[in-house]
């Protein structure tokens, strides 16, 4: 917007070219906002308007009508709240891990990697290169019964069922695994944006280290955290894969239902009615935490 | 004309070019119809089911001048020889000129079926000349007519197929479809797993699944017809015929075994492999995963009976190789190439006379069980019961909810 704004002691004679530059950003959004309303928009609408929709029969096969079904609502989030309070559970308890496993990762590579930086960066983006689907069967090898990860720390007295698949325990480290670049790199890029004559300065004016930390590069890096923990919490919410492949019966997520309800049973009304709760949900606690946190930088 | 594109969705999009039905529906109209024809349109309550029971709509057959028919079929179902190739598809290649696009994206019955779903019910072609669909969802794609009537002069094989699988509730006569292969659904446990758990060398009835020396290693199948005609049987009743109460009641026998732990999961294919790794060691399980390797797993049918399916070729609505798709079928009823495919697949072979064809193609499996199941096999086997769309559904919710989601 800065461009748009006439600077002082310029005349503003040529009408025709301040028109032109005025239209300029709208024409500059148009590609996008009509990516969002053919793709988003539209979508979203037909969604709304099929979790209102009534079964026309009593079974789907018989097709659907229009209505307006607010029972879809309170029925499905009646039957469904235990998975549903699951998911925003796991997806924070995986969004508070990714934080404690990346905040040290991210600001070793920012401050102390030197040469490495690079190659670090690489090594944080590499799991990516793989397909999300297959890294996550690849830790049902990895955490077999009778591997040996499982047989060392149950041996150790730590595991109660001597397993670690098929608990919580690995429904939560897949999603903190899984999401863990989406934390790292925004961390990375505001720590890395520090200037290091203000951690200095603090250490000139008699700042212990952590203090230094503390009061100047956290803070600093704040920006990172709120988009990291978005990044890593938004997707977690939804995620069903982890919860599929490496939870039991007993861990499904709202994602789990919503496919099923989608899939198997083909209740799109259901599913539509579970899927606007599960958005309209974190829309809400998204704009709560941005407010709260005040990081008009992000936005 | 100008060839028309593959895709259908793409086809859907030309003609409504040519149409010039663009200008009428104006640029939003347009943007809708695009969402719609990408299958945004979930709902399908704004389209007309053009689908009735009296017969599908069908297209301009394009087998003469296309030389090719698209087959969508499971994983590790057919023939595989060097290369990747199909010896039984290039052999029909050589026989009748026509290239089989095979493709292996038939993962699940319910999946297949949603993907295609808002096609069907628009009445669009889904781009595939012949699906393979298990029994139950067989009888939902004919009971709604999204499948072609089959030309039977040109399949003279038809009278190969075998007298088990003549006359099925859901496809009287076979006028709409033909199997491919058969299975059963049994016990199937990891041998050195099992062993040093209990000392057992097999298992012969679905309560040994439940022994507390198994707890939290034992997985059942999320077809929902092979896991509760299992349960339905090994409770006394019939899985081809029963109640609601019946049904429920086996529901509820699965559900104490959930709530206590003894059930890990509910799974598709992907038992097979944690059953390798000795994470799973005992499950309900397909004859054919468990049947291809005797050294790491052993199979029965449990005392009081497992379950007989069949996956069933069929032709959707608007194909447009339809010929070519029957030619393949007629092919396929040769006993020799039946014999081909089955010896690889190691399924039940619905062809009358592939065990004779066999002696030459493979003597050593002409006796064996898992292609040609004997006469007191056959006695324990059932198909489960065919059910109305409404008892599905409430089925199907009861068996999901069994599933934690």
């Amino acid at each position: 917007m800065v461009a748009v704004l006439p600077s002082s002691g310029q005349t503003f004679q040529q009408g025709g070219g301040r028109r032109g530059r005025r239209i300029t950003p709208y024409l500059l959004l148009l590609p996008g906002m009509a990516w969002l309303a053919v793709f988003f928009l539209i979508p979203l609408f037909s969604l709304a308007q099929t979790s209102l929709m009534q079964m026309r029969g009593a079974s789907p096969d018989q097709g659907f009508v229009n209505a307006f079904n607010v029972a879809n609502y309170t029925n499905s989030m009646q039957q469904f709240m235990a998975q549903y309070l699951r998911s925003f559970w796991y997806s924070g308890l995986a969004t508070i891990f990714a934080l404690l496993i990346s905040y040290p990762l991210a600001y070793f590579i920012a401050f102390k990697s030197g040469r490495w930086k690079n190659l670090l960066l690489v090594l944080v983006v590499a799991p990516f290169f793989a397909s999300f689907l297959i890294r996550t069967y690849a830790w049902r090898t990895i955490l077999a019964d009778d591997g040996w990860i499982t047989t060392t720390i149950s041996h150790l007295g730590l595991l109660p069922d001597n397993r670690i698949l098929a608990t919580p325990i690995a429904v939560v480290a897949g999603l903190t695994y899984n999401f863990l670049p989406f934390m790292t790199l925004p961390l990375y890029a505001s720590l890395d944006r520090i200037d290091p004559r203000l951690i200095e300065a603090a250490s000139d004016l008699y700042a212990k280290a952590f203090t230094g930390f503390r009061k100047v590069t956290f803070p600093l890096s704040l920006p990172g955290v709120v988009a990291g923990t978005l990044l890593t919490f938004i997707p977690a919410a939804g995620d069903y894969i982890n919860a599929q492949l490496l939870g039991a019966l007993q861990n499904k997520m709202i994602g789990n239902v919503i496919q099923s309800e989608f899939i198997d049973i083909r209740d799109y009304p259901t599913a539509a009615a579970l899927s606007f709760v599960l958005l309209a949900t974190i829309l809400i606690l998204v704009t709560v935490y941005v407010r709260r946190s005040g990081t008009e930088e992000l936005l | 004309m100008t060839p028309m594109p593959e895709d259908p969705r793409i086809r859907q999009l030309v003609s409504m070019l040519s149409r010039r039905r663009v200008l009428q529906y104006g640029l939003i109209g347009g943007a809708g119809a695009l969402v719609a024809a990408c299958g945004g349109g979930i709902g399908g309550a704004s389209t007309s089911p053009s689908a009735s029971a009296s017969g599908a709509p069908t297209a301009k057959d394009m087998s003469s001048t296309e030389k090719i028919m698209n087959w969508s079929n499971w994983p590790l179902y057919i023939d595989v020889g060097p290369n990747k190739s199909h010896p039984s598809l290039d052999a029909f290649k050589k026989a009748t000129g026509i290239t089989v696009n095979y493709t292996e994206d038939y993962n699940d019955n319910n999946e297949f079926y949603a993907k295609v779903h808002p096609q069907l019910q628009a009445g669009q072609p889904i781009g595939r000349d012949l699906i393979t669909a298990t029994d139950w969802m067989a009888h939902i794609w004919i009971a709604n007519g999204y499948a072609e009537l089959l030309d039977l002069a040109n399949i003279p094989n038809h009278k190969n197929i075998g007298k088990s699988w003549q006359n099925v509730s859901f496809d009287p006569g076979r006028k709409y479809s033909m199997p491919w292969q058969s299975g059963s659904t049994g016990i199937g446990w990891n041998r050195a797993e099992l062993k040093r758990l209990t000392g057992k060398t097999e298992l012969r009835t679905l309560d040994e699944l439940w022994d507390p020396r198994l707890k939290g290693r034992v997985t059942i199948l999320s077809e929902m017809n092979d896991s509760m005609g299992l349960m339905l049987m090994a409770m006394g009743k019939r899985a081809d015929k029963f109640t609601d109460a019946d049904f429920s009641a086996a529901i509820a026998e699965y559900q104490k075994y959930v709530n206590n732990g003894q059930i890990r999961g509910i799974t598709g294919n992907d038992y097979a492999t944690s059953m390798a790794s000795g994470t799973v060691v005992a499950a309900v399980a397909w004859s054919g995963d468990m049947l291809s390797d005797t050294k790491t797993y052993g199979y029965s049918i449990p005392e009081s009976g497992g379950m007989l399916w069949t996956d069933n070729m069929l032709i959707p609505p608007l194909a447009a190789h339809k010929t070519n798709a029957e030619k393949w079928m007629d092919f396929y009823y040769q006993p020799e190439i039946a014999a081909m495919v089955a010896a690889y697949v190691k399924y039940i072979s619905p062809v009358a006379g592939a065990q004779e064809a066999m002696k030459k193609v493979d003597p050593t499996q002409v006796n064996n069980p898992a292609i040609f199941p004997d006469a007191a096999t056959l006695a324990k086997l059932q198909v489960f019961m065919p059910l109305t769309d409404i008892q599905r559904t409430n089925y199907q919710k009861q068996f999901q909810a069994l599933s934690g989601a």
